[in-house]
């Protein structure tokens, strides 16, 4: 086991370590997105699918584990890379000119530290109710957790509204940056298919947007209300 | 046509060194921009002041000597050219320039805009060859080599070792340079028999430099004076992930 520990020192492994648990993360955020769209399908649904994630018990243990595994090794490795990278350039220049990078792929420390500030507050919101402890003890008429009408109250709330939004703007700069940039991390790159790689992570990066906010603007708008969904 | 300069000056490696500002007058448009330096050094000589120290010597494209920042930008405002290869018809008259040397860790200056790339043949003695047999010369064409590997390997051959990637990385990464010394051979039979074992201690060594990693900006593709590309660097990461999960030494 001494040549993981070694290769995921160098350079290019540590890399390698952002690049897979990164695109781990983008599956979760891709699956969590399927799931959390089923609020336009109604109360019932939504309240369904909840209930059957937190039936998984032990299952539903192992892949928060995993997440958790994954955004620490992501988060560690990332803050470690942009360290060394900070220490390479001692003294910056008096006059600099960007002519390939962009905003995004410059933001991914301040965009990343940002996601997670912002996961912290969804957890707490969210999955611990310590914004609004009345959160927990909605119950649907089978007694499960009535999710559905925790999301739509928790969005009715402008402010609330405006910050997952703003989030989700982070996060798909992050994206948009980093799953083109995962693939070449990877190896996994070709003057053919270089024009799709470059456009897979802003095309991404913008469904996964596009997706998310459409949940708190539909329930600003009244698209999705306590009465039901759309 | 006259000119502001800002340059860097510094006299020695631990001389915390400053901007200093010059006026270079009666610039012909046609000079090198090394010319033009030439021309400021010697109404500073004529003072009795420090001329400024650079790096050159081909001056014409071929050597990788030559390496300073000109407004930002390794080997100045225009693509696929080195400094010594700019002309001050590329300027306006009036023009301020900003002329600064590299800046790495790796890096170091050593006087002006004279810094120490010591590390690139460094990390070329790590790996950066192949080994031959001497004997007698083999058959120039005796190892059937596709028109598409032997013209990938001649454009990451065109690599000058001049550190302009370094120069342009906002993470002074060398990953273009490497990957170019690397995959020049990697795309050839000649390269096979070393050449996982090249990729990682090639950039061992590169880490052991202190430069930084690649976070994918593509700023050194950019500012490669031989238009390098980087999908060297996919091919380095590829060899380097797979020399790693293999147990190459
Ligand atoms: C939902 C959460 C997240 C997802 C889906 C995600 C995804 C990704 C992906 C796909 C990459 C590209 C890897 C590569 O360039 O090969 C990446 C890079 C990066 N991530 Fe994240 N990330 C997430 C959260 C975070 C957080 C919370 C942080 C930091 C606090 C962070 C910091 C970074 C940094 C700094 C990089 C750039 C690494 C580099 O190129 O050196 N990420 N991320
Ligand atoms: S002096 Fe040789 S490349 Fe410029």
């Amino acid at each position: 086991m001494d040549w993981v520990v070694k290769f995921a020192r160098s350079s290019i492994g540590a890399k390698a370590v952002v690049a897979l648990t990164g695109a781990g993360l983008v599956g979760f955020v891709v699956a969590h997105l399927l799931g959390n769209l089923q609020l336009f399908a109604g109360p019932e649904q939504f309240n369904n699918y909840a209930h059957g994630l937190k039936s998984l018990g032990p299952l539903l243990w192992a892949a928060r584990l995993g997440l958790l595994g994954m955004f620490v090794l992501h988060i560690g490795m990332a803050i470690r890379l942009q360290s060394m990278n900070k220490a390479a350039r001692p003294v910056s220049y008096q006059s600099k000119k960007a002519q390939a990078s962009t905003l995004a792929s410059r933001s991914m420390l301040l965009g990343g530290v940002t996601l997670l500030l912002f996961v912290l507050f969804h957890l707490a919101h969210y999955t611990l109710g310590v914004v609004d402890p009345q959160f927990l003890e909605y119950k649907t008429a089978e007694g499960w957790h009535d999710a559905y009408k925790m999301t739509v109250i928790g969005f009715q709330s402008a402010p609330v509204a405006g910050l997952y939004i703003a989030a989700m703007a982070g996060l798909a700069m992050h994206l948009g940056h980093g799953v083109s940039s995962m693939f070449q991390t990877l190896g996994l790159n070709h003057p053919r298919y270089r024009p799709l790689i470059r456009g897979i992570g802003p095309a991404l990066a913008a469904l996964i947007f596009l997706g998310f906010v459409s949940i708190p603007i539909a329930v600003q708008l009244g698209i999705i209300s306590l009465q039901g969904g759309a | 046509m006259n000119l502001t300069l800002n340059v860097w000056r510094q006299k020695g490696p631990d001389d915390p060194g400053r901007m200093v500002t010059y006026s270079a007058n009666n610039i012909s448009p046609d000079m090198s921009f090394l010319e033009m330096l030439d021309v400021v050094n010697e109404q500073l000589e004529e003072k009795g002041e420090e001329p400024i120290a650079f790096d050159h010597d081909c001056r014409e494209g071929i050597c990788g000597m030559c390496s300073m920042m000109i407004n930002g930008v390794p080997h100045g405002p225009d693509r696929g050219i080195t400094t010594c290869q700019v002309h001050m018809r590329r300027f306006n008259d009036g023009d301020t320039l900003w002329i600064e040397p590299w800046r790495a860790t790796a890096f170091p200056v050593i006087k002006d805009l004279v810094v120490q790339r010591g590390a690139f043949d460094r990390i070329i003695q790590a790996g950066g060859y192949i080994s031959v047999k001497t004997g007698g010369a083999p058959d120039g064409n005796a190892i059937p080599i596709t028109k598409t590997q032997a013209d990938k390997s001649m454009d990451a051959a065109a690599c000058i070792g001049c550190g302009a990637c370094v120069a342009a990385c906002p993470n002074a990464s060398a990953m273009l340079f490497v990957a170019a010394k690397a995959s020049q051979f990697a795309h050839l039979p000649q390269g096979q028999p070393e050449r996982y074992r090249r990729a990682k201690r090639m950039v061992d060594q590169m880490d052991e430099e202190g430069f930084g990693n690649c976070t994918n900006h593509y700023e050194c593709e950019a500012a490669c004076p031989k238009e390098i590309s980087v999908e060297n660097i996919t091919l380095l990461n590829r060899d380097y992930i797979r020399a790693n999960l293999t147990g190459v030494e």
